[in-house]
């Protein structure tokens, strides 16, 4: 059996935040010492996930990194774990978020070692989540977010934070658990709960809708396509900021994953008769949540709103279950990831500079900080799509994919896209431009060495991805292509056939 | 030799329990601690007895042990022995400190363990009311608390009727089957080609009968009545052992001598377990005593796992008995951490009393919330594996509804048992509770661990429960 480095990822966090509750003297060592175990687990893990990138071979079909042992086994429920083209990305970027979002709160003085311990936590559910390939594992990492998440929001949250910490909670768990209904209905039907083998495992049609229904409660709801995405605005607003960076960047994959890992494999016939809906969902989400996103009073909400937008085109992307549609919308989700992640950083500096985030207190900041100006305006033009960064790369393969299904689908994505560039926009206008207003009380020094740091990396990276997209995409070709091969083999006739006979 | 093997776990128990009777009443002094350590380590010899005890049936067919017997007795056995160790501190507290609470919850044990091992409708009956009058008189415990003493009245009064209807239940079956042995009343079941009127309603009776006692709706009117005026530390036994050997003994009669009957009593059982999830889930919205809460709680989690009965098969009854073990460990977490709600001496039962817990003594926060996550079914808790296997019960055997009813009513429990959390964690406070005893830190220590923990070694207790199971089907092999 080669080196566990899947298993170390995944456990180191949960090490990490154990060691910080042995005791350790006064409250102020404990705080120090749980800042410092936090940001040295996370990097470790960072540099673990580096060197997954650099040993996945891309040439493979199928699982690398592959881990198994007992579990249950009387009920043939193992732990198993794998990365493939589709997965390996999202855990590079859980990992190279959690240090920046650890970074990004290094400030946080109330009860400093729960709140690291959340986060490393936090780690854990979600590389696990990503590298689970057993059903049970994958539904117990994806639930058990919930905890950290809802603890991060309600403990160290804004003004309203219990209502959206308990809204959030309820939200997710009651989309989730029609989940746990159709795991359990495939467990019974495949006698296993192995993702690999339930991928292989015919479902008849009409089961499959029902299960499609469970999926996209769950995923949806986590995903937050529309209308399913209520509790968002609320959870995001008021996280505090490194919640909403693990929020946007990496909680809000999490769905958009489960339809690429179970939906599309597992329920081929049913994906393909929802698609119109998801379709429209997937619009909705764009033009409303855009014109949603243009009333905002609040730069936090604005940049959340903007994250469930392209939330919106990631699922048109995956429902066009072309090669380009989807690679298009991972690409998208790797890249949104990253810009979402500056964004709310910046939002962050603001913060914590002492500025209020209502659009109509800030203004004039791009003389007074020029460079977190620069940044900001940066990852804005990344957000809306500009060629030369990630965005506009995602953008335009999911179009390609999309006006390769129909026309109307990417005319009206292609619509969502320009009202994206037109609040944030507005955004920028307010913020950086326009006359400096009541900003008495704030400092109006330039970015320091540590934010540097946290914003610099992540440039570099949306422009890079931007300038060679390859290097992303050769990276899950093979297994998008394998998904697509899979789902146009499932919808031959041929299979139909097959199916029908008992 | 093998009827006294198979008999002296409970020769063992019962005859202690007449030694602790007899010294605390010739005794001048006050032992009740001494007898309280002394029943905790009975228990455990006689868990160990249990072992060694041979499977077989004895005083024909009165009395039986097998591995599902042997299961059942351990969960009693170590429900009994947490109350204990929780209630000494919690006693002497609130002066409630006598020699007989120990010896009452011991003869309590020996009516669970006759209840679980009966092979006949007249064990049954023997061992349930034993068990019931010792735990009426536990209801009332604390005599000079007008609370204590209604729950008392009440619990015995409506579990008198019970016993009624429990005994017509049994005369009916006597009456249409010929015989009280539960193996010649599944022959005489089988025979007949439809059952008879007068069997169907017996069936009955004895379901409504046990039903009552582990507070099933609608059946459980006494529930939050009973939990919220007896003593706490009865209350976290009522909580735990009754439930268990009441629910081990509805297993065998519904799954052996009523089997062949099972088409007529599974709607019935169905409809226990739904009501008994929703009134669980909606009875809880609106409470505000701690206490209260965990009886509606209680009601819910009987829901769950009357729904492995319902499935009425293998994989059901492995699910139930899984859950029930599961339970018993966080509800004795959970009323441990209730336990421990005291202020200067005065036990305090309000959830508001619980606001700023987290930030004032964070062990104790944690250990609750991760209870209440548990009790929610919230992944990667114990509680959530007891969910999973029931809800794969109950999709096993086709009640697709049931299973929905559940997958609602756990989203509408969620949200109370996410407000104690929110209390502690989120509104500000200081409890300022009184510092807790070993006998509370080593339950909520323990307890807290195997949940937690649980998720890293679940197949220990999922064999153990196949073979527990299997005893009860010996025609489907292992």
């Amino acid at each position: 059996m080669s080196f566990p480095i899947l298993s170390l990822m995944i456990w180191l966090p949960l090490i990490g935040a154990a060691l910080m509750f042995i005791p350790q003297g006064s409250d102020a060592a404990s705080a120090r010492n749980a800042r410092w175990i936090a940001l040295w687990t996370s990097l470790i893990v960072l540099i673990l996930a580096a060197i997954t990138l650099v040993d996945f071979n891309p040439g493979i079909h199928g699982f690398q990194f592959t881990e198994t042992a007992a579990w249950i086994p009387q009920f043939h429920i193992a732990y198993r774990l794998g990365l493939d083209g589709i997965s390996l990305f999202f855990v590079a970027l859980s990992a190279l978020l959690t240090p920046i979002a650890i970074l990004a709160s290094w400030r946080e003085t109330r009860r400093v070692r729960d709140y690291m311990a959340a986060f490393l936590l936090l780690e854990t559910m979600t590389i696990g989540m990503f590298s689970a390939l057993d059903f049970l594992m994958f539904y117990i990492f994806f639930e058990a977010v919930l905890i950290p998440m809802y603890l991060i929001i309600g403990v160290w949250g804004g003004e309203r934070r219990i209502h959206a910490a308990i809204k959030f909670f309820i939200f997710t768990l009651a989309g989730s658990l029609p989940m746990l209904l159709a795991l359990v209905w495939m467990w019974h039907h495949a006698g296993t709960t192995d993702m690999i083998t339930l991928m292989h495992t015919p479902i008849p049609p009409h089961i499959q809708d029902w299960l499609f229904i469970a999926f996209l409660a769950s995923f949806g709801v986590k995903a937050a396509v529309w209308p399913l995405h209520t509790w968002l605005p609320d959870a995001y607003g008021e996280a505090p900021l490194p919640g909403t960076i693990m929020l946007a960047a990496v909680l809000s994959k999490m769905g958009a994953y489960g339809f690429l890992r179970f939906s599309l494999p597992m329920l081929p016939q049913a994906s393909a008769y929802f698609a119109p809906l998801m379709f429209a969902l997937g619009i909705m989400g764009v033009i409303y949540i855009s014109f949603a996103a243009l009333a905002q009073t609040d730069m936090k909400r604005m940049i959340a709103y903007s994250s469930v937008a392209h939330m919106g085109l990631i699922i048109v992307g995956i429902f066009t279950f072309t090669v380009i549609g989807i690679e298009g919308a991972l690409f998208q989700m790797v890249s949104h990831g990253l810009v979402i992640a500056a964004l709310f950083l910046c939002v962050g500096i603001l913060l914590a500079r002492g500025h209020s985030l209502r659009l109509d207190q800030l203004g004039g900041l791009a003389t007074r900080m020029p460079v977190f100006a620069a940044f900001l305006m940066f990852f804005v033009m990344a957000n809306v799509g500009l060629p030369g960064t990630s965005g506009f790369v995602g953008e335009i393969l999911v179009m390609i994919g999309a006006i390769q299904i129909n026309f109307w689908v990417a005319f009206l994505t292609g619509t969502g896209m320009i009202l994206s560039v037109m609040y944030m926009l507005v955004m920028v206008r307010r913020v950086l431009f326009d006359h400096a207003r009541s900003i008495a009380n704030a400092v109006m020094s330039d970015l320091s060495a540590k934010e540097w740091l946290m914003l610099a990396p992540l440039a570099i990276l949306v422009l890079g991805l931007g300038f060679i997209p390859s290097g992303l995409t050769t990276a899950f070709h093979t297994a998008v292509t394998d998904l697509v091969h899979a789902h146009v083999a499932a919808m031959s006739p041929l299979s139909h056939l097959a199916m029908a006979k008992p | 030799m093998t009827i006294f093997d198979t008999m002296l776990p409970i020769l063992f128990l019962a005859l202690a329990a007449m030694i602790m009777l007899m010294s605390g009443v010739f005794s001048r002094r006050d032992h009740s601690f001494a007898i309280t350590g002394a029943a905790i380590v009975l228990f455990a010899i006689t868990a160990r007895l249990m072992f060694a005890a041979p499977d077989g049936t004895i005083f024909h067919g009165l009395f039986i042990t097998n591995d599902f017997t042997r299961f059942a007795d351990l969960l009693v056995l170590m429900g009994a022995a947490g109350a204990l160790s929780l209630s000494v501190a919690f006693n002497q507290r609130t002066g409630i400190t006598r020699f007989e609470y120990p010896v009452l919850i011991v003869f309590a044990v020996i009516g669970m363990v006759v209840l679980i091992s009966a092979g006949d409708l007249l064990t049954l009956y023997l061992g349930f009311e034993l068990m019931s009058l010792a735990l009426y008189v536990l209801a009332a415990f604390a005599r000079y608390n007008l609370r204590s003493s209604e729950a008392g009245l009440k619990y015995f009064i409506l579990g008198a009727l019970s016993s009624g209807i429990l005994l017509y239940g049994i005369s009916l079956v006597y009456g249409f089957s010929g015989t009280t042995e539960f193996t010649g009343i599944a022959r005489a079941f089988t025979g007949s080609a439809s059952a008879s009127l007068g069997s169907t309603i017996g069936i009955v009776f004895v379901l409504v009968g046990l039903g009552f006692k582990i507070s099933a709706a609608p059946f459980h009117m006494w529930t939050p009545d009973v939990y919220e005026g007896a003593p706490s530390s009865v209350t976290a036994f009522f909580a735990t052992a009754p439930k268990v050997a009441v629910f081990a003994l509805l297993l065998r009669v519904m799954l052996g001598p009523f089997a062949p009957l099972f088409a007529q009593w599974q709607d019935l059982v169905q409809i226990l377990a739904a009501a008994s999830m929703i009134i669980g889930a909606l009875g809880a919205i609106g409470q505000s005593n701690i206490k209260r809460l965990m009886a509606y709680s209680s009601i819910g989690h009987m829901g769950y796992a009357l729904m492995g009965l319902a499935a009425g098969s293998l994989i059901g009854v492995r699910a139930t008995l899984i859950y029930l073990a599961i339970y018993v460990v966080m509800s004795l977490g959970t009323f441990g951490c209730i336990i421990a709600m005291s202020r200067k001496g005065r036990p305090v039962e309000r959830i508001a009393d619980l606001a700023g817990m987290a930030s004032e003594d964070g062990r104790y926060a944690l250990v609750l919330a991760i209870m209440m996550w548990s009790m929610a079914g919230i992944p990667p808790l114990s509680g959530f594996f007891g969910k999973f296997y029931v809800f794969a019960a109950a999709i096993d055997a086709h009640l697709n509804v049931l299973a929905v009813i559940g997958i609602i009513t756990s989203v509408i429990a969620a949200f109370y048992y996410l407000r104690v959390i929110k209390v502690m964690y989120f509104d500000a406070g200081s409890p300022g509770f009184d510092k807790r005893t070993a006998g509370i830190n080593l339950v909520i220590g323990v307890s807290a661990i195997a949940t937690v923990l649980f998720v890293f070694y679940p197949s220990p207790l999922s064999t153990v429960s196949s073979l527990a199971a299997h005893a009860l089907f010996p025609s489907q092999g292992f």
